[in-house]
């Protein structure tokens, strides 16, 4: 039971991260129906950033814990932001209009180039981080298994939480998030009521990017080490956690985030980490064929 | 009536490979006038509609709309911005309403410009802080007002593909005029109304004109709803323009009949 437990609390703080990345994937499927194979790569600019940007504050010789994390953020959402805007800006704007693969395949070559880049920039080994937040409390202990919930798995889901519940209100009750549902309606109509679609679009990649960008600074605390091919994996299980909840639908990316990340969790407690990966692109699998249009999405309809 | 102009179609020009779908086009809309575009079909008309609304760009010609006292050209502008700018409000021949959205949705985007002012670029809003709040409770008094005027009060949360066909055509006017336009253009509103339905329509475009002091772009082949409401009537044929005038001179136009009937037989 308190094993199950202490499964349970490693897959949540997982999956809000793969939920957070996810949410990238979905928003931007949603508006130009496009996969940004690049967004993985995003999330991993994002995880660099907040470790150069810790290790900078450590020289300066700035160690109050929560200075340096808004610093962190503030550092890692901006320059991760400015990545997706440009990304967007160079990369997908040119081939809108274009046929259905030109972006996708544009993507896949972005996602290269910033593999690539980083690799070139900051070296090919991997890079470590001291732990910045320690500690942590029992839930429980039972028969010596003791049931930990680290400091860290609490802020991370408490972030995820509240950044989730703000982007809820904004897509639900805001111009822009009305402005956004609007646009993958139909982009022409929405156009002609005074909207300016590029910006929106601009918008919902630097978002996206924004959330990565927490997602990649929270994965650089919680393992401590990030080298520049982590985007690979990730992005491809928040994909999978992305079409597992519904490509194009919000609250299944969240969910779909969680459920992979438990079932990472749960599968390396009790059966084998070694086949984690492997589970979890089983489950996408599974889903493609079961149920391809995922757990909260809506079928396909043709748009005429 | 009035005499002050609100656009002017100056040699207008759509050519499309070989096929001049527009030729040389040029007439004037006054404000607070309702102008219809009549014509055999084929004749250009839903061209110059997609020039004015930037869908085209013109291959010659000038698009003038006054506004404010300067005339903006809206040949040289993208289609969001005469949206916005400009204020030129279009309904389709075939509705595009955003169909998985409500029905209040749909009149809450079309007020995009100024709840996004409002909302400080979106802070505000997510944070319901600042003059968003006012502004919003503005935007559902509006759009109340206007499901009210169209008769779909009832109706605001359904989502707006699930609506009859003409309650759909009432609410993309509806929508259409929270954008606060200048010239409102209509694509053929009355297609595929039945005759209660298309004199609800003309009582409801003759109540904008009066009320909104807008003016009105009108394409439609419904004789009886372009004869009713119109104060002045250009016909294309060919894309071109062949007559221009009051409904009555219109009627009494040999041009026009020929155009639609076919020339008698000596």
């Amino acid at each position: 039971m308190s094993y199950f437990l202490q499964q349970l609390i490693n897959g949540l703080a997982l999956g809000a991260i793969y939920g957070l990345i996810a949410i990238g994937y979905t928003m931007v499927y949603g508006i130009i129906g496009m996969i940004n194979f690049a967004h993985g790569e995003i999330y991993m600019i994002g995880a660099f950033v907040s470790l150069i940007t810790f290790l900078v504050l450590g020289l300066v010789g700035i160690s109050y814990i929560p200075l340096a994390l808004t610093i962190v953020l503030i550092s890692a959402v901006g320059f991760t932001s400015f990545y997706g805007w440009t990304v967007e800006r160079i990369a997908y704007r040119p081939l809108r209009g274009s046929f259905r693969l030109a972006p996708l395949i544009s993507a896949i070559g972005m996602s290269i180039f910033l593999q690539n880049y980083v690799q070139l920039l900051q070296g090919a080994r991997v890079k470590t981080l001291p732990p910045v937040i320690q500690g942590g409390f029992q839930l429980m202990e039972t028969n010596g298994f003791v049931v930990q919930v680290s400091y860290l798995q609490l802020m991370i889901v408490g972030v995820t939480v509240a950044l989730m519940a703000g982007f809820t209100v904004m897509i639900a009750a805001t111009p822009l998030g009305r402005a956004q549902r609007a646009c993958e309606q139909d982009m022409t109509m929405a156009a002609l009521l005074g909207i300016n679609v590029d910006r929106t679009i601009s918008t919902t990649f630097v978002i996206g990017a924004a959330l990565a960008a927490v997602a990649g600074m929270m994965v650089t605390m919680y393992y401590g080490v990030i080298d520049f091919f982590i985007g690979f994996l990730a992005g491809m299980k928040a994909f999978t956690a992305a079409v597992l909840g519904g490509i194009g639908s919000l609250p299944g990316a969240m969910l779909g985030g969680l459920l992979i990340g438990l079932i990472e969790a749960f599968w390396s407690g009790y059966f084998s980490s070694a086949y984690k990966d492997v589970a979890v692109f089983g489950i996408l699998i599974l889903v493609l064929i079961l149920r391809p249009s995922g757990l909260l999405g809506r079928p396909e309809i043709e748009k005429v | 009536m009035n005499a002050a102009p609100l656009l002017d179609v100056d040699a207008l020009t759509m050519r499309f490979g070989g096929l001049l779908a527009v030729d040389t086009l040029s007439f004037t809309a006054f404000k607070h006038d309702i102008t219809a575009i009549i014509g055999p079909n084929g004749a250009g008309k839903t061209t110059v509609f997609n020039c004015l609304t930037g869908f085209y760009r013109p291959s010659a010609g000038r698009l003038g709309l006054h506004r404010d006292d300067r005339i903006m050209a809206l040949e040289r502008m993208d289609g969001w911005r005469i949206a916005r700018d400009g204020g030129v409000a279009r309904t389709f021949q075939n509705i595009r309403l955003f169909p998985g959205m409500t029905v209040l949705e749909n009149l809450m985007v079309a007020q995009h410009k100024t709840l996004m002012r409002a909302s400080g670029w979106t802070l505000g809003g997510l944070f319901g802080i600042g003059p968003y709040r006012g502004a919003e409770k503005a935007g559902i008094e509006k759009a109340r007002l206007w499901l009210e005027r169209i008769g779909l009060l009832t109706s605001a949360d359904l989502d707006a593909g699930t609506l009859p066909y003409g309650a759909q055509r009432r609410l993309e006017i509806a929508r259409a005029m929270c954008t606060d336009p200048l010239l409102l253009c209509l694509d053929e509103p009355a297609a595929g109304l039945n005759p209660r339905e298309s004199a609800e329509l003309n009582q409801l475009l003759l109540a904008i004109r009066e009320r909104d002091k807008i003016g009105i772009l009108l394409i439609e082949h419904d004789m009886k709803v372009v004869m009713g409401i119109s104060d002045r009537i250009v016909v294309l044929d060919y894309g071109r323009k062949i007559a221009e005038g009051t409904p009555a001179e219109i009627r009494a136009n040999p041009a026009v009949i020929k155009a639609y009937l076919g020339e008698p037989e000596a």
